[in-house]
């Protein structure tokens, strides 16, 4: 696979797809790399691999626990390096983790890291715009796609540029608040997505709150796709395996497929008489 | 030289500091640097917070000469009395002016974080002064330890939310706190209680405390030969008071010392890293992983410390030393014993520094200190019995 994260996606997302990456964290379990595998079986775009972090400030209680559970079981990024790069495939694999491990050595150091593991990009969710400069140069000189998150408080310059920067995809926020599931789509959630659609030709995926097959079905409608992230924790963490959480991301992707071909709804598409 | 001053709308103190908080908190971190920029020029504004900071607070503090452990340790100690505010501590000074910018702003209710409770007490106390609703998060840890500082919350009418992740102290209430503001930023205002934090945090918090160390200025300049101490001393656990009481001697020939917990000393055993938004020096493991910080004063139990001390130490304009639990219990029975002062577990590493110091010989005979008590000890009496 040559093609970068952003290449990647825009592909598939050419193709009519609406585009899903689902997330694991890193050591959650011993067998954590079946469940990436399970994902992309079950027709994941790329795959959002967690990289714990003791303090997870944007992170609600699934993820919490599911970072604590990690760390206590002795996760370390070089062993999640060294496992990242034994995984056989053929959609892109992102890391996402905080600042504090990405700026231990340097950014450079980091992202050369992520990119000799075969990792395609790099979600920082505590490095905004305005401390991004240093990570972006490193993560663009190692052919590593940084995406920057979007939130619904941002303004429309702050989209802009955000949109603008980003590289792989935008991570478009549905809502203020911290990862988790549950709460319903908001008009915030829906205008974040129009108007990031209408700054970039970058794929959108929304994330944080995406409970459901049919909240991503719902949420795809307003952009390209989503990032599914607790919803699967919380399975995990109540004991599904590698197999029952392939099921559920395959229900999700069957949602989205069955959306984005009612996306045009018969009374708006094109009469064919204009 | 470049240091204690404004750090700028990217809210840099050398190295450190910055502003590394989710997109979400962005705007919110803009509008109150506005906010305070703007507040901090207003002459009604800073007449109104020197006015309660006045009648209300109880300000300006006495500095009061320890006469006793001076001769035993053959030095001038004088005592900057932060323990005689309103609620015990001199985070009463940072809160009043927070909650008056909060109540600027519009905002209807204040978060806060809190370990050993008394910025939580100070917060509670400026909520219900301003007619605000409060609501504070502490380590579970913490409320086990401090539990008449919880009484005293929840009695001024605030809430006080249990905090059961990670250490269950001070920085696991800071991540609770922060990912309670995300969600409810429109209507309220997160009070931060030290130097820490996104900018402008670390800069605000500063300016509301400087105002210890400008009335000790002023104070030894009236009562001391040469008008300046030799040395000037805070307990350090984000580093609000210390930072306070340096603004106030930065510019003068003073040596300023940092007095931290052995067991949470970031600015001796941390590394550069990135915390509760901002870079500083942080205890953490070679993977980035930030370790728990063990001190007998629940308020100095944070890995971290304030962006603008580790410059100020990387620039050697302040040193930083640790001290241990043993020597903290025992410079805290010293003082009661010979000024009838009863100071928290907190100060006491600043004092328990003084004394080794001066009975080693590190302070030489004859040397003036000014040294910050930053807190009265009565929340600690518990902790005290358990110590003896």
């Amino acid at each position: 696979m040559n093609a970068s994260l952003e290449e990647f996606l825009i592909a598939r997302r050419d193709t009519g797809r609406s585009l899903l990456v689902p997330y694991v964290t890193a050591g959650v379990t011993p067998k954590w790399t079946e469940v990436v595998h399970a994902y992309v079986d079950a027709g994941a775009d790329a795959v959002e691999v967690g990289f714990p972090f003791s303090d997870p400030m944007l992170d609600g209680v699934t993820i919490q626990e599911a970072s604590d559970r990690a760390l206590a079981a002795g996760t370390t990024v070089r062993g999640i390096l060294d496992e990242v790069a034994t995984l056989d495939v053929d959609v892109p694999v992102v890391a996402m983790t905080y600042s504090n491990l990405v700026f231990q050595r340097s950014a450079a150091e980091f992202c050369a890291a992520l990119r000799g593991s075969g990792l395609r990009g790099l979600i920082v969710p505590d490095s905004p715009l305005e401390e991004v400069g240093d990570l972006a140069d490193a993560a663009a000189a190692e052919g590593l796609d940084l995406v920057l998150l979007a939130a619904p408080s941002s303004s429309r310059a702050r989209l802009r540029e955000i949109a603008g920067r980003s590289r792989g995809f935008v991570y478009a926020l549905t809502r203020m608040g911290t990862t988790g599931e549950g709460g319903e789509i908001s008009e915030q959630a829906a205008r974040l997505g129009r108007e990031l659609k209408e700054l970039t030709d970058r794929p959108v995926l929304f994330g944080f709150g995406v409970a459901g097959p049919e909240r991503a079905a719902e949420l795809a409608d307003h952009a390209d796709g989503v990032v599914v992230a607790s919803a699967l924790m919380r399975r995990l963490l109540d004991g599904a395996g590698a197999g029952e959480l392939g099921e559920y991301v395959s229900s999700i992707r069957r949602a989205l497929d069955q959306g984005a071909r009612w996306a045009v709804h018969p009374a708006t598409a094109p009469s064919p008489t204009t | 030289m470049d240091v204690m001053t404004d750090p700028g709308t990217t809210g840099r103190f050398g190295a450190y500091g910055g502003r590394y908080v989710p997109e979400s908190l962005i705007p919110a971190c803009h509008e109150i640097e506005a906010a305070f920029r703007e507040a901090w020029s207003d002459t009604e504004f800073r007449g109104r917070l020197t006015m309660l900071l006045s009648v209300y607070a109880g300000r300006p503090t006495p500095l009061t000469p320890a006469w006793r452990l001076s001769r035993e340790l053959g030095i001038t100690l004088l005592l900057k009395r932060e323990d005689l505010t309103h609620t015990g501590s001199h985070k009463i000074n940072n809160v009043i002016g927070q909650a008056l910018l909060a109540q600027r702003m519009g905002k209807r209710r204040i978060l806060a974080e809190t370990g050993a409770g008394q910025h939580g007490v100070a917060t509670a106390t400026a909520a219900a002064l301003l007619g605000l609703e409060a609501t504070v998060f502490m380590g579970e840890r913490d409320i086990e330890r401090q539990e008449l500082n919880v009484l005293r919350m929840e009695v001024l009418g605030a809430e006080v939310v249990p905090v059961t992740s990670g250490s269950r102290t001070l920085k696991d209430a800071c991540n609770e706190a922060m990912r309670h503001w995300v969600s409810s930023v429109d209507d309220s205002y997160y009070c931060i209680g030290s130097v820490m934090g996104p900018h402008p945090y670390p800069w605000m918090v500063r300016e509301f405390q400087r105002v210890i160390g400008e009335e000790a200025r002023e104070q030894c300049a009236a009562e001391l030969p040469y008008g300046v101490p030799d040395y000037v001393v805070a307990c350090i656990g984000g580093g609000s008071n210390a930072v306070g009481t340096f603004a106030g001697f930065v510019d003068t020939a003073a040596r300023l010392v940092g007095v931290e917990a052995e067991g949470g000393a970031a600015a001796t055993f941390g590394r550069a890293g990135v915390l509760h938004g901002f870079r500083s020096l942080v205890l953490q493991n070679d993977d980035g992983q930030v370790t728990e910080a063990h001190s007998v004063a629940a308020g100095l139990d944070y890995p971290g410390i304030g962006p603008e001390h580790a410059h100020l130490r990387d620039a050697g304009r302040a040193r930083y030393e640790t001290v241990n639990d043993d020597e903290v219990i025992r410079a805290l029975r010293r003082l009661a014993h010979t000024e009838g002062i009863l100071a928290a577990l907190e100060s006491s590493h600043a004092l328990a520094w003084v004394i080794r110091a001066a009975e080693s010989g590190g302070i030489a005979p004859g040397s003036t200190v000014m040294l910050t008590l930053s807190g009265r000890g009565d929340k600690d009496i518990a902790s005290i019995k358990e110590m003896l």
